[in-house]
């Protein structure tokens, strides 16, 4: 596809080849916008009609029913336990990649023997199949014959019965997302360590401040953008956590691990009720857009400060 | 900045970190190669005292993991060709091509990434079924081939390049593909692997859709085939499930041990790249 030799006159040529340019440009985003509108753009919109019907996903017809999906759900008890599910399990998975992820990072970045190797294994989970994290765990978990009793033996605590209790399961899934997940905050965090201005500290230094001091006065703040973007992608992911839920406990015990996603699969794919699935969806895609509103605002920010 | 906490206090910290990491690693290890007895004691053994390989073969045997491998790479090497040209093309054309109204399309492409193809699994299955879709290839894969965050990743990368480089290969009389071809794609190298190594890790381990679009055995991929075992051997055959497992994260693990660095950059890149 040479873009031809010059034989008319020089505007005509010029002419000639943005026109062919306009061409060239739809031919090489047809594929990837075709691909998204079919897949992506489309079904956001057929989605919204669904959430307005009744439907089995058998029956030939819709019921138009309204708003009646989303009253019904806010009305009722389950729903709002879904929400609460969701958002604790976002906010100990957050809280857990903040707080953990910035102890190791700094532990990390220290001049330690052997420091690459631990900064490796504890990226490596993130790049393993949830579902096959969620099966180890899930034999480390076994109360008869898991690891965990042994650890919990050794410390004079007897093991619950982690996966089928209703109080155990949320925390255990909780456990295994933050040892899959923990080496992504870890990463970015030792990024932003090794931003922070040396400088920095060796005014906080001079002043006579402590190592806490420094930490809390110098590294938290030089952190906060980072910090900021630790959180909103934490909370992005972890609505999507599926795998893991859907091997270790199926949303149970009882519905205890029943989060947003694993909500509208089992609405959609199990119960059949296709409109409550589509309506718990748009809940889902508004949470999102919230928080992804957010990180743009910020990511512009970011740009600026370059 | 350097010294929290003495030393000894701090290799304790690094060593128990480790710990954490390489123990449930080294446990499913040690379970895929137990014999029966060995699993169903307390307190666990650690290191089996004869390595029952055989785990592997009957592991390999319950289930029909050589179509699962088969299902899984087929899926993601179609899946990661058809991303990973679709990013190229995309973000070349949004960089190098004039069009009217260039930046309003890279602003649709942008409201792609707010949706995540976990909030579209109702409606795409809806699609790919009155396709007849469900049970192929091209239901598995299709909805996956486009991209918004790679394509985004790659116009950032080709706008930092050099005008220069561009007017050279157009003054030597290239079109956009041979530019495209031999000059651009060989200087962004680096890149192209991190977009694709990132594709291929997401691709291998993909659960929900695949296991949506899909429902006959025969073409369930590697992590639903592991989580199809286990539901069937239940907690009665550790050692079987902990070798079917070993089955889907060794190849991911491979990759990471030889591209370690382009991987971790890739999955971090929203951080550093606004």
């Amino acid at each position: 596809m040479g873009l031809g030799k010059a034989r008319n006159g020089l505007g005509d040529v010029k002419k000639r080849r943005i026109d062919r340019q306009h061409l060239l440009f739809l031919a090489f985003i047809a594929p990837n916008f075709l691909l998204l509108g079919i897949f992506t753009y489309w079904p956001m919109l057929y989605q919204i009609y669904l959430s307005l019907t009744r439907w089995d996903m058998l029956a030939p017809k819709k019921t138009f029913v309204g708003l009646d999906n989303y009253t019904n759900m806010f009305g009722g008890q389950e729903f709002w336990g879904v929400l609460f599910k969701t958002f604790y399990f976002m906010g100990a998975v957050v809280a857990g990649s903040v707080v953990l992820g910035l102890a190791v990072a700094i532990l990390l970045n220290q001049r330690l023997r052997g420091r690459n190797f631990v900064r490796s294994v504890t990226f490596a989970p993130v790049i393993l199949s949830g579902a096959a994290v969620g099966l180890v765990w899930a034999y480390i978990f076994d109360p008869n014959y898991g690891l965990l009793r042994t650890l919990l033996e050794f410390i004079g605590v007897s093991s619950p019965d982690w996966l089928a209790d209703t109080r155990f399961a949320m925390p255990a899934i909780i456990i295994v997302y933050l040892w899959k997940s923990i080496g992504f905050a870890v990463v970015i965090y030792l990024a932003g360590l090794q931003n922070i201005s040396k400088d920095l500290y060796e005014a906080a230094r001079v002043d006579g401040a402590n190592s806490w001091v420094r930490f809390r006065h110098v590294t938290l703040p030089q952190l906060s953008p980072v910090t900021f973007f630790v959180v909103l992608t934490t909370i992005i992911n972890s609505f999507q956590a599926f795998d893991i839920i859907a091997v270790m406990t199926g949303g149970g015990p009882a519905g205890a691990t029943t989060t947003l996603i694993w909500y509208i699969y089992q609405e959609g794919f199990i119960a059949f009720r296709a409109g409550v699935a589509a309506a718990a969806a748009i809940i889902m895609f508004l949470l999102l857009l919230v928080i992804t509103v957010l990180q743009v605002r910020y990511a512009q920010r970011g740009v600026h400060y370059k | 900045m350097r010294a929290y906490g003495g030393t000894l206090v701090r290799y304790t910290l690094l060593i128990v970190t480790a710990l954490v990491f390489v123990v449930p690693l080294f446990w499913v290890l040690s379970a895929s190669l137990k014999d029966v007895r060995e699993i169903y004691t307390f307190p666990p053994v650690w290191i089996p005292t004869e390595p029952k390989f055989s785990n592997y073969s009957e592991a390999w045997n319950s289930a029909p993991f050589g179509r699962f491998y088969l299902n899984t790479i087929i899926t993601t090497l179609f899946g990661v060709v058809l991303e990973v040209v679709n990013a190229v093309l995309t973000a070349y054309a949004l960089v190098f091509l004039r069009f009217p109204g260039r930046n309003i399309i890279f602003v649709v492409l942008l409201a792609a990434l707010m949706v995540p193809i976990h909030v579209t699994i109702l409606p795409n299955y809806l699609t790919i079924a009155s396709l007849g879709w469900v049970n192929t290839y091209q239901g598995i894969i299709l909805p996956g081939a486009s991209v918004a965050f790679g394509a985004f990743l790659l116009r950032q990368h080709f706008l930092t390049l050099p005008s220069e480089i561009m007017e050279a290969a157009r003054l030597d009389g290239a079109g956009h593909l041979q530019t495209l071809w031999y000059v651009l794609l060989p200087i962004s190298k680096p890149m192209l692997v991190t977009v694709t190594l990132v594709s291929v890790v997401t691709k291998w381990n993909d659960f929900l859709w695949p296991l949506i679009a899909t429902n006959s055995t025969g073409m369930r991929t590697l992590p639903i085939g592991l989580s199809y075992l286990f539901n069937q051997e239940g907690a009665s055959q550790w050692g079987l499930i902990m070798a079917a497992t070993i089955f889907v994260i060794l190849p991911i693990l491979l990759l990471f041990l030889r591209w370690q660095k382009h991987i971790v950059s890739g999955l971090t890149s929203g951080a550093t790249k606004g």
